[in-house]
């Protein structure tokens, strides 16, 4: 871990393009590349392992990792010639600041790989280690600088926090009288798209990769499930594996198979500037400038400049599918880049007497939630997909590539990449509507200023409760998850609406005493909770084949009496989450199982990819059949037994339990004694034409009790102060239920050899290398400092130990409570490896927010002062909690 | 001239002197004043600083004219408290009565030669006399638009812009159709849907007069069916036939009264008031306008060069038509020549001379006295109603027979202006088309710029662009072509640029001033579809 110097902070979330660097000084008329001289010189294979289309950067890198693991009969396809696509007009910028630690990661390794590429090939690539600086115009924006260099530094990766001065004496053109500070990384580079891309071609031809040029990909074959081959207009191609890296295209590829492949990208026009030299022509390492609050890039290009934006109007394009020719015609719009002709010379104003060289336009491919797409498909196996880079496809093609390969090649990458599995996503967000408006969002929002919990505002209200119009006009807020809408709390009335709506900080936000209240009237009284967003599988069959299943899948024990609830991880051979859920043992041979809300797509591949074909045995989704509503409180019982003239005291209705009863003239509700939060209460599953009764039963008979509605946020305090973890949050594939202290829920013994067992076993006996710890923060003021929220880094003894994967206030214990695993530093060769309570208690710990360390108190295990009452069933301590953030 | 006081002659000779004549019809619980309250004499003063007394004095006959009034009911003086009109108000304002329909181009059975139509209205009288209509004939082909300026009140534009496109329909209507529209109603059936009407949410109908005005209606299609000719109507003689029928009901049913005591009164109020129409019928390539007094339609064309052109669509009734004066005179016996018109008015009183309703003119004394006699009181309340007008000896006088002038639509052709007087008194019509015709293609015209070859620097380049960005701003203010061309006629200044100032003064004006310095704007603006009609007018391919 290097160069962590005592006042050197960070950078901000942002994403960034590149450029375009050709020997012969002109952007247009390049040849195509080598392997193919003539048109079709060469012909297909009748068949191939794995077949590549798209000969951009993206494929081209995939092609390289693949051959750089082994894998032989690997073919690239290209409609038109290699790197002629996006690749051939992108801006060049190989940036590391970026929005997540996964996608840092990425541009770090594409960093590295990029550098030593002209070594290994001999090809010259362009690269000039320039170094990148990231302003902020304002003081917000200075925080998020601050918070992404925190996250820098965490990975490795070198950057510091700067004053204006500093800046002026990096760069000689910027203008420093409106910046409040920036954020240098030095690391950072430029290089030539189409040579970097020539020579990743290059290097996996020589590793054995088949190139064809001019062949366009018309149909993927499938059968029962699995690739069998491509059509191309040139002949039939039989393959095991297709991997989709059609960019722009990779959409409409993704139809033209049997089962469609759902890949949610769409394009939009992208303008950048190129100058004639300056007088005093640019130095080529100058580093590269981000006006973020300017919505601008800039880099220095052959003496002159070449600056680009993400304006706050952009032009979607190809919504209708259009074919490659068309990128030809897409003509220079200076009206619409005025405005950020505007910023640049508000920024470099030396450069209004630089005379214009040319205005360049061409598409690049966004998707619906600023993340790239990776990953096996879940409707055709070995369908695997790259692509939809948001503008940094540079940046992250050595990375991506590299990830993908090992996918194919071990069945998951070296890294949780679960932020960019193509399952994060559904058919849902395929319309091409909800894309070409939710692009339109996406893009000015890679240089926006984010604060913590922003939410998307296009594509909204696409899947909501029955309850929707009801909590709305109780003010209810929303926020979306997987294209559900879900409250995050409700504005009381007579509050200030517009102001909430708008307060945007990184400090105590405005709704922090609505939601106080919320978790008041939950420990003390009763509220009501939406849920309905949940995943919700039923499995069922003739005979014990659903207990099979599951007992194999999931690491807890599911051989329980009728009626009892389940909660369980879902393992990989790992032993890490690939699910976390509950599941209901509805009668003797159905089950149902109900998960996070997105995990629609990928739980239902991950039950699939294990079940026996078997005509007995069923799987369905019945997430849109029920409404979940949470009864939540010390009076919830209270409620619910008026409503149902049913006992429900913990000795007649214990914990964990589930059963079918009326509530209000409604039959056929499941209630289920359990919450997500570990406060005392009820999860009801209630038939939708139901709900909207069932709610106001509840409401009316809840009056007298203190009933009120409460939201995702006040779930989130309750669960987090509980040391409850969150899959996708704080659990993912790469982390096992004995980090993060769930072993009670492993079922060693149950007799079954579930998924996992191995890997858990050995691990037992080795002792885990990370841990799931709790930190109270101290010293700490809430009115004044910064709040943490995620992503933050944990201090050890001054040594970086890990980051906080959540946080949040606790209104019981008046502090912030922070989760996040930590593990031993191994800066030290002789320095332990396995986390021990020991370890753990004797450190002095400390969490970094925004550049400044916060001392924290490490906990192994929740308060339970916390846990109210009724403790039933041993269990009951550790719910699960499948609430979002 | 001074731009205030051109302002405020052009009010005095477009608004209200014209129409004096016709006000002594004016609804009963009007306040009347003979003369101009001298304290409001003094506010235009204050309104128009730069205004001489001179200039007022010029503005013929404002005290001498015995038939001069304005309301004076709830008149305040407070008048600075109308000159600060912030931007947003002002476009408040305007926008008020704006409406927008799209038409889709291929509806599953036909494309349309129509993309759509803006229109919009200002009021000047308190309530307006001006109204509008929209609807497409839906047994036919074909779109109806119309403005309906009416005088002595609204109670007759209100009914011609509820009942003219339901005769018209009817009047198009083939013999098959109409038979079975009467069995439906003999049966009790539901009827087939003639008209879908295109409403800003104030265009109201009245509710109470729709079973009367359904059985004339009726009467009048019954008329139609016995007299079976065998042929497609003709949709000239269709409109002129529609405009005579509905005068000739609104005429006959104020002779013959109702019952229901709110009716009467309805019917006479309509019938003494009056109105002009202008209406467009449009059908694929060809456009038809039916006009009955002064209101106008104009047509816009854009030359090979882009500028624009204006091609007029109807003759105006009033008498700066030599025609119309020659026809008026022709009819009636040569003594009559030097009364007939006189002043510019019709025997000295209406200004248009062709008008809906207005029984005034075209009924015998004897008629207007017995219709009076037996009326409600409270047309007898009013003086004005039983005021006979002068040298009143062979009538009619009066017709509401429109003019119908056919046009082909080219691809030129990019829309149609259809406007009440308000807008012509204030734009010549070469304007009206330019100001349309810009803002519909402005941002469009505006050429996209390309560097080529030349050598330009960024600071030049901003420099352009920030100017080029400055020039459309000013036209995305309004949505709407109607409502952007109302902004014009009341606020532009003499280099025909939107002044906000004047604009400001001219929307601020107190109700009872506001008449004295601009009219009712009643516009509608459709635009054409030049691909549909570049096919449709191909040889060959139309009819």
């Amino acid at each position: 871990m290097r160069g962590c110097v005592r006042n050197s902070k960070a950078l901000a979330p942002t994403m960034f393009p590149r450029l375009l660097f050709d020997r012969w000084g002109s952007l247009l008329g390049r040849r195509g590349l080598a392997s193919a001289g003539e048109p079709h010189p060469t012909p297909l294979p009748s068949q191939a392992r794995v077949v590549i289309c798209g000969g951009g950067i993206v494929g081209s890198s995939v092609a390289y990792h693949l051959a750089k693991l082994g894998w032989k009969d690997v073919v690239l396809l290209e409609q038109g010639r290699l790197g002629a696509g996006t690749t051939r007009l992108c801006a060049g910028i190989v940036s590391t600041a970026k929005h997540i630690p996964i996608e840092s990661k990425m541009a770090d390794y594409s960093n590295t790989l990029y550098l030593q590429l002209e070594q290994e090939t001999g090809v010259k690539t362009g690269y000039v280690k320039t170094g990148s600086l990231c302003l902020a115009q304002n003081q917000d924006r200075f925080i998020s600088l601050k918070r992404l260099a925190s996250r820098l530094k965490v990975l490795g990766i070198r950057c510091d926090v700067i004053t204006p001065k500093q800046v002026a004496e990096l760069h000689p053109l910027v203008n420093i009288h409106d910046l409040v500070g920036a954020v240098h990384v030095p690391g950072d580079a430029v290089v030539s798209p189409p040579d970097v891309n020539h020579a990743l071609v290059v290097a996996a031809a020589k590793n054995g990769v088949q190139i064809h040029e001019h062949t366009s990909v018309n149909h993927v074959m499938v059968q029962k499930g699995h690739v069998t081959g491509v059509e191309t207009d040139r002949g039939t191609i039989d393959c095991d594996y297709f991997v989709n890296c059609a960019g722009q295209w990779a959409y409409e590829l993704g139809l033209s198979t049997e089962d469609p492949v759902s890949v949610p990208v769409h394009a939009c026009e992208h303008f950048y500037l190129l100058t004639k030299p300056l007088e005093q022509p640019l130095q080529p390492h100058t580093p590269v400038v981000m006006d973020l609050d300017g919505r601008i890039y800039v880099r220095a290009w052959q003496g002159g400049v070449l600056s680009g934006g993400f304006e706050k109007n952009p032009k979607p394009i190809f919504t209708e599918g259009r074919s490659q020719l068309e990128i030809q015609g897409m003509q220079e719009d200076w009206d619409h880049f005025e405005p950020m002709l505007s910023a640049l010379l508000r920024r470099m104003p030396s450069l209004d007497s630089c005379e214009i060289h040319q205005l360049i336009n061409w598409p690049e491919s966004f998707t619906p939630d600023m993340r790239c797409i990776m990953g096996e498909t879940q409707t055709v196996h070995g369908y695997f997909v790259l692509g939809g880079m948001n503008s940094s496809g540079l940046s992250f093609a050595g990375g991506g590539g590299r990830y993908l390969a090992e996918w194919m090649t071990y069945g998951y990458p070296s890294e949780n990449v679960w932020p960019l599995d193509v399952k994060r996503f559904g058919t849902l967000q395929s319309s091409r509507t909800f894309l070409r408006h939710r692009v339109m969002e996406v893009m000015p929002l890679l240089y926006e200023l984010k604060v913590p919990r922003w939410d998307f505002q296009t594509g909204r209200q696409l899947r909501t409760s029955p309850l929707y119009d009801r909590l709305d006009t109780q003010g209810a807020r929303w926020m979306e998850k997987h294209g559900f809408e879900r409250a995050k709390y409700f504005v009381p009335s007579g509050k200030d609406l517009l102001a909430l709506d708008q307060s945007k900080t990184f400090y105590k936000p405005d709704w922090f005493d609505i939601v106080g209240a919320e978790v008041k009237c939950c420990k003390e009284a009763v509220c009501v909770v939406d849920m309905s967003s949940f995943t919700k599988f039923e499995l069922s069959s003739s005979g014990d084949q659903a207990l099979e299943l599951l007992q194999r899948l999931c690491a807890n024990d599911l051989d329980v009496p009728v009626g009892h609830i389940v909660h369980t991880g879902m393992l990989n051979q790992r032993g890490g989450y690939e699910n976390d859920c509950s599941v209901v043992r509805l009668s003797k041979n159905r089950f149902f199982i109900i998960s996070p809300s997105d995990q629609q797509v990928h739980c239902w591949s991950w039950i699939k990819q294990h079940m026996p074909s078997d005509s007995q045995l069923q799987l369905e989704d019945v997430t849109w059949k029920y409404t979940a509503l949470n009864v939540i409180g010390p009076r919830a019982m209270d409620v619910l037994s008026e409503l149902s003239y049913v006992p429900l005291t913990p000795d007649h209705f214990p914990s964990l339990f589930c059963k079918e009863m009326s509530v209000g003239y409604a039959n056929g509700i499941r209630v289920m004694s359990m919450t997500h939060t570990g406060e005392p209460g009820f999860m009801l599953y209630i038939p939708i034409e139901y709900a909207l009764h069932v709610y106001n039963e509840v409401m009316s008979v809840g009056q007298k009790y203190g009933i009120r509605n409460s939201g995702y946020y006040a779930l989130r305090s309750l669960r987090i102060e509980k040391f409850f973890a969150f899959w996708g949050q704080d659990l993912d594939a790469f982390t096992t239920p004995l980090e993060c202290g769930r072993e009670f829920r492993v079922k060693f013994d149950k007799g079954t050899e579930f998924i996992g067992r191995e890997a858990l076993l050995q691990q037992r006996q080795v002792g885990v290398r990370r841990r799931f710890i709790m930190f109270l923060l101290e010293d700490h003021n809430t009115e004044l400092d910064l709040w943490p929220w995620w992503g933050e880094p944990i201090y050890r003894n001054e040594e970086p130990v890990g980051v906080t994967s959540s946080s949040a206030y606790s209104y019981t214990l008046e502090r912030h409570v922070c989760l996040g695993f930590v593990k031993p530093p191994q800066t030290d060769p002789g320095a332990p490896t396995v986390v021990t309570a020991d370890f753990i208690n004797r450190g002095e710990y400390e969490v970094e927010i925004g550049g400044h360390r916060y001392p924290a108190k490490a906990k192994l295990y929740p308060f339970s002062s916390l846990f109210a009452q009724q403790r039933r069933r041993k269990d009951d301590m550790e719910l699960s909690s499948f609430q979002g953030k | 001239m001074p731009v205030p006081s051109r302002i405020f002659t052009t009010a005095i000779r477009n608004g209200e002197i014209r129409k004096l004549g016709t006000c002594i019809f004016h609804s009963h619980n009007r306040n009347l004043c003979c003369s101009l309250p001298p304290h409001s004499l003094k506010t235009l003063h204050a309104l128009l600083k730069t205004a001489s007394p001179m200039t007022l004095g010029s503005g013929r006959s404002i005290k001498d004219n015995p038939l001069w009034y304005i309301k004076t009911q709830s008149y305040r003086t407070t008048s600075q408290q109308y000159y600060n009109l912030t931007p947003p108000q002002v476009n408040s304002i305007l926008k008020a009565n704006e409406y927008r329909f799209k038409v889709p181009e291929f509806d599953g059975k036909n494309v349309s030669s129509i993309l759509g139509f803006d229109s919009s209205q200002l009021p000047a009288n308190a309530p307006i006399e001006d109204r509008r209509s929209v609807a497409t004939c839906l047994q036919t082909r074909g779109m109806l638009f119309g403005v309906f300026d009416g005088h002595a009140g609204c109670a007759c534009a209100q009914a011609v812009s509820e009942r003219l496109f339901y005769y018209i329909a009817v009047s198009l209507l083939p013999h098959e159709t109409l038979l079975e529209i009467e069995n439906a109603v003999e049966n009790g059936r539901a009827i087939l849907p003639i008209l879908q009407w295109h409403k800003h949410p104030n265009d109201y109908f009245s509710k109470e007069a729709s079973k009367l005005y359904f059985n004339s209606l009726r009467t009048y299609w019954q008329e139609l069916i016995d007299l079976n000719t065998g042929e497609h109507p003709d949709t000239q003689e269709a409109l002129i036939n529609a405009f005579k029928r509905l005068d000739n009901d609104i005429s006959l049913e104020a002779q013959v009264g109702d019952p229901n005591s709110f009716l009467n009164y309805w019917v006479l109020r309509v019938a003494f008031s009056g109105a002009t129409a202008c209406v467009a019928h449009i059908d694929g390539a060809d456009i038809q306008v039916a006009n009955t007094g002064d209101g106008r339609a104009v047509l816009g064309v854009q030359e090979e060069d882009g500028s624009w052109t204006a091609v007029t669509l109807s003759n105006d009734h009033n008498a700066q038509n030599e025609d119309e004066i020659k026809r008026i005179r022709s009819q009636h016996p040569k003594n009559e020549e030097k009364t007939v018109v006189k002043q510019d008015r019709l025997l000295g009183l209406l200004m248009p001379f062709r008008a809906f309703g207005d029984v005034k003119f075209k009924w015998s004394i004897e008629l207007q006295k017995m219709v009076l006699e037996s009326g409600p009181d409270q047309l007898n309340e009013n003086e004005h109603t039983k005021f006979i007008p002068p040298n009143y000896h062979t009538p009619p006088y009066l017709t509401a027979k429109p003019e119908v002038i056919h046009h082909s639509l080219r691809p030129q052709d990019k829309f149609l202006v259809l406007g009440t007087d308000g807008l012509w008194e204030t734009m010549h019509r070469q304007e009206v088309v330019r100001v349309v015709g810009e803002y519909l293609t402005g941002v469009h015209l505006q050429q996209p710029i390309s560097v080529g070859g030349y050598k330009v620097t960024l600071g030049q380049m901003q420099g352009l662009l920030m100017e080029r960005r400055a020039r459309i701003s000013s036209v995305f203010e309004d949505q709407n072509a109607a409502t952007h061309l109302i902004r014009h006629a009341v606020g532009n200044n003499e280099f025909g640029v939107v002044d906000h100032e004047r604009l400001c003064k001219m929307l601020s004006l107190p109700e009872e001033l506001a008449r004295m310095y601009r009219d009712d704007i009643t516009i509608i603006v459709v635009q054409f579809n030049s691909h549909v009609i570049g096919a449709q007018s191909k040889p060959g391919g139309g009819d």
